[in-house]
């Protein structure tokens, strides 16, 4: 067995007699025979480092992943480049291995990357305040709308139903704990709707929810929405894709009230959905509401410049039933790694980075569109993301696809019944214009294949078939 | 080590002489680390509508890679981290983290993953997450797990809204969440977030649960009661079965805080002892490093009445099909048709990359192993405190009993009164021994606390310096007290004004424009 333990024999004779005890059992003697497992556990026993290692690797490798094909799937986490700075960074023990910094004279390291961190999300969302990470992006949608209930009390939130299917799931699941109803605004033509919008709104909403870009890779008109929202009192919180911030305005300069959203696109690996991080950022207003840590900049007994775990009355270790959250470990590691990542990136590379992808996107979406059986889902601006209709089943043709070394994307019928023919294809710094080219390729020749098989069967049941048609 | 504390400037640490500066200040107009792969596409201009593009790109750092890696190494120097010495944060677990860990989790296969691979061409990491809720299963004595929670607390959150789901399943509204007074705050604060109503149960003389308060207040109003066992106390509620049968006589569910599993394991489980629901801290007990405040990971494990209710997708075995064919493995897969489940409660599936590395630490433990970690904790906290009373006994008490679990509490009171120094003293003082201080100030029904957890992974050695610090520590208070109001000394910063940061809160760098 391969333990991290110490004890040797000696030791051990040492310690019982220091503790006046006969063994170790009996330090346990304090637990009743009626509650005692009385059995070893039933799991396997242990391995040598090098089996284990061999172990997860032969898992691993029964995993097709984004080395192992060209990928177009997104749809809340991307395929983009994570910089070798960002494995040392944090993989050095002082980062990797402390605590939440409870004691900050020997955590000025991990609150000083906080206080950074801070000041890229509020630079990057276009507002003063952000905390020091949530969990990651559909939660902290569901954290923003208990914030903004705490806030204003009202019993409503309106929901896009361009918002992330995970964030509004995620929203229905903790608002039935906290008590607020749930409305969902429809898409107009790849859009939120902002007549819908308009109709839904009252005084009793207290939260308008929208995703920037929105889950079928178009960009919203965020100031449109918000000021409607405004005009009824509401909040709005604007979930957002951060990496497409240094090419798209910045949601809290558009009057959004709460930016948050997924921080994966920044410098975060996709392991397979986490972890990575949630960001939350907020007006001034909200300061001393908002879950999380934050840190905050001071000076220490001899005038030095320091940082600190700041307004820890919300937080639930001092406030208990009256914190603003029950938030405790949340994802500092990943945090930094974001942080480490938009310095690398940089003051230009962010507006690079987005120029690149937007353009790519656009050769990719009129370059797919063009083959037979495609079209676009619908015609709005986009950064990073596009949807398509396909003319034949989407998940038959990403199994051809899936065959030849692609992923072409992802199948939007499996969150939307009202696109069961819609795929949504992602593009980041990582896909070429060759990678591109070959998806076309590849897509076009699944979907003809498709399309003459499903002729075949049409065919054949002509005669028993009504109302079947192909587009 | 309190020589030379006098602030001559020749004195200080280099750290301590130089003004921290963040990574805005470094850097300067023009340089860069990224370099952006060319535009192979041709251009277009206006893709973007003009309502909607930024004008101002956001004020990033201008900083070359080798400045970037520099500040940050640097900036890293000013932490205390558990590769460096002892972190006895009780309530924390702050085991060693095996660097393995971090090698198999890095495999592309599993880091470079997406979860929305389609399951057929991610079956090892259904695989790995299967075997993994098994494995959790059977340390929770529960049958069925969910892995979505991505901590403690959103494990907690979890927890309380399938009580909610299972009381409202068969028609019940119950309004009261019960907590002894020694719980995590998380506990009180998630009750709110689920919409129930806190009532407090009071401590016995020995630090278990009131049984008689818990009695008169559990009625059918009451939905859970949520409890940590052993107890922040460090204590092992004797009446355990006791308390089960009153919670389940009224008809609500048990929760357990995973928090202390580091203590139990091959004795006894959760379900055992009677428990509904339970959450684990895949970054306590299973070693997932904190990373000064995160990821960590929180499944949930629950009994069969609770099962329906569990997040989606949950992660399945199809059996093959036996059709008399040769054998085939089974097929995992992700199941997201549950029509009584409380939903989701984050993206996608969880913290995978947190599995990956509990998984690899069961695997090189195994049963033997898991029941050793708790062996060697418990053995190590009564040790440390044996150590610490034969030392500093009365100056720093006990607070409940004789022993303790896997961590103990110590009061301050004493030490307070008779040498004016207080817990936080003590703390700021032990810094400068190069240890990190026990928690502090909690559990809060013990005056001037100090929670102390060794884990298993510490020497004898360690544990006997740490003994020794503690008691030179008294030893200097008896006749100086000032020195440890005045600690620390020789950290990259002194005590810092707390207050202050409160009242005019600077949460990010003043940039230029």
């Amino acid at each position: 067995m391969a333990g991290y333990t110490a004890l040797t024999d000696e030791d051990l004779a040492i310690m019982l007699e220091t503790i006046g005890v006969g063994s170790i059992e009996e330090l346990f003697d304090g637990i009743p025979a009626g509650v005692r497992l009385g059995r070893p556990i039933d799991l396997p026993p242990g391995e040598t480092e090098q089996a284990v290692y061999d172990e997860l690797r032969r898992l691993a490798s029964r995993n097709v992943c984004t080395e192992d094909e060209i990928t177009f799937l997104g749809a809340g986490m991307y395929d983009h480049y994570v910089p070798s700075i960002i494995d040392m960074v944090m993989s050095r023990s002082e980062f990797l291995t402390p605590y939440t910094p409870y004691q900050p004279e020997v955590s000025q390291g991990g609150l000083q990357v906080m206080f950074e961190y801070q000041t890229a999300i509020s630079e990057l969302t276009g507002l003063p305040v952000s905390n020091a990470s949530v969990y990651e992006g559909p939660s902290a949608v569901g954290a923003a709308a208990y914030m903004a209930k705490l806030a204003n009390k009202r019993p409503r939130v309106l929901v896009s139903r361009g918002v992330h299917p995970h964030s509004r799931a995620t929203l229905d699941t903790l608002a039935v704990g906290y008590g607020t109803d749930v409305v969902e605004i429809g898409l107009d033509d790849g859009l939120t709707d902002l007549d819908a919008l308009r109709e839904a709104l009252s005084d009793d909403v207290s939260a308008v929810i929208l995703q920037q870009p929105n889950f079928l890779g178009a960009i919203e008109d965020v100031r449109a929405l918000t000021d409607a929202a405004h005009e009824h009192g509401a909040l709005v919180i604007c979930a957002a894709d951060p990496l497409t911030l240094g090419v798209l305005e910045a949601p809290g300069n558009q009057g959004a009230d709460l930016v948050v959203g997924e921080g994966q696109s920044l410098g975060n690996r996709l392991d397979f959905g986490g972890p990575s991080f949630g960001f939350f950022a907020a007006t001034e207003k909200y300061i001393r509401s908002m879950p999380g840590r934050i840190a905050g900049e001071t000076t220490d007994a001899d005038g030095r410049r320091g940082f600190v775990l700041t307004l820890q009355t919300r937080e639930q270790h001092i406030r208990r039933e009256k914190a603003t959250s029950n938030i405790c470990t949340s994802q500092a590691l990943n945090a930094l790694g974001g942080v480490v990542y938009l310095s690398w990136l940089g003051r230009r590379g962010i507006v690079e980075i987005g120029e690149l992808m937007a353009q790519r996107t656009h050769y990719a979406r009129e370059t797919l569109a063009a083959l037979d059986g495609v079209e676009k889902l619908h015609d709005r601006p986009v950064v990073r993301e596009f949807a398509l209709r396909l003319d034949a089943p989407v998940d038959a043709v990403l199994e051809r696809c899936a065959a030849e070394g692609v992923n072409a994307g992802f199948a939007l019928g499996r969150e939307y019944d009202e696109f069961g023919d819609g795929l949504l294809v992602a593009i980041t710094e990582q896909r070429s214009r060759a990678d591109i080219d070959r998806l076309a390729e590849v897509l076009g020749a699944a979907v003809a294949a498709e399309r003459s098989t499903s002729s075949a069967r049409v065919a054949a049941h002509a005669t028993s078939s009504e109302g079947l048609s192909l587009r | 080590m309190t020589e030379g504390r006098n602030d001559s400037f020749t004195s200080q640490s280099r750290q301590q002489r130089e003004r921290a500066t963040t990574i805005f200040e470094k850097g300067a107009p023009g340089r860069r680390a990224f370099r952006a792969p060319d535009l192979d596409v041709p251009r277009v201009d206006g893709l973007i509508p003009e309502a909607s593009r930024r004008a101002e790109g956001p004020r990033l750092p201008e900083a070359s890679e080798p400045e970037i890696v520099r500040h940050y190494v640097n900036v890293s120097k000013r932490n205390f981290d558990l590769d460096s010495g002892f972190y006895p944060l009780g309530s924390c677990t702050m085991k060693h983290n095996p660097r393995l860990h971090e090698r198999v989790a890095a495999l592309p296969g599993h880091a470079r993953l997406h979860p929305l691979q389609n399951p057929r061409r991610a079956q090892g990491a259904l695989e790995l997450m299967f075997k993994l809720q098994e494995a959790l299963a059977e340390i929770a004595g529960l049958p069925h797990v969910s892995l979505q929670p991505s901590a403690g607390s959103h494990g907690e959150l979890a927890g309380v809204l399938l009580t909610r789901a299972y009381h409202a399943d068969r028609g019940e509204e119950r309004t009261k969440v019960l907590t002894p007074d020694s719980a995590h705050g998380t506990n009180p604060a998630t009750v709110t977030m689920a919409g129930y109503e806190v009532v407090k149960v009071a401590l016995d003389e020995a630090g278990g649960v009131d049984v008689e308060d818990l009695r008169a207040k559990a009625d059918s109003s009451v939905a859970c009661l949520m409890l940590t066992n052993p107890s922040t106390l460090g204590i092992f509620d004797p009446n355990i079965e006791e308390i089960a049968s009153i919670v389940h006589g009224v008809g609500a569910t048990l929760y357990y805080d995973g928090a202390n599993l580091n203590a139990v394991m091959g004795y006894t489980r959760p379900g055992d002892m009677g428990f509904d629901i339970v959450h684990f801290n895949l970054h306590k007990t299973f070693t997932q490093p904190h990373g000064g405040g995160g990821p960590g990971a929180g499944p949930i494990a629950v009994s069969d009445r609770i099962e329906p209710f569990l997040p989606r997708p949950q992660v399945v075995a199809r059996a093959p099909a036996e059709n008399g064919g040769p054998p085939t493995p089974p097929t995992y897969d992700l199941d997201d048709d549950r029509p009584k489940s409380i939903g989701k409660l984050r993206g996608f599936q969880g913290n995978y990359g947190v599995f990956v590395r509990t998984y690899a630490y069961i695997r090189s433990l195994g049963a033997e192993g898991l029941k050793d970690v708790s062996e060697v904790s418990v053995l190590n906290a009564n040790y440390l405190l044996a150590r610490l009373r034969e030392k500093v006994g009365d100056r720093l008490p006990l607070a409940f009993g004789e022993r303790c679990m896997h961590e103990f509490v110590l009061s301050g009171a004493p030490m307070k009164k008779e040498l004016g120094i207080r817990t936080l003293d003590l703390a700021k003082r032990l810094l400068d021994h190069g240890f990190h201080p026990p928690t502090v100030y909690f559990p809060l029904v013990v005056d001037e606390a100090l929670l102390v957890e060794p884990t298993e992974t510490e020497t004898r050695e360690t544990l006997d310096e740490f003994a020794d610090a503690i008691a030179a520590i008294i030893a200097e208070a008896e006749g100086d007290p000032q020195i440890a109001r005045n600690a620390p000394y020789t950290t990259p910063v002194r005590r810092l004004d707390e207050a202050g940061a409160a009242k005019r809160p600077r949460v990010r760098e003043v940039l230029p424009d």
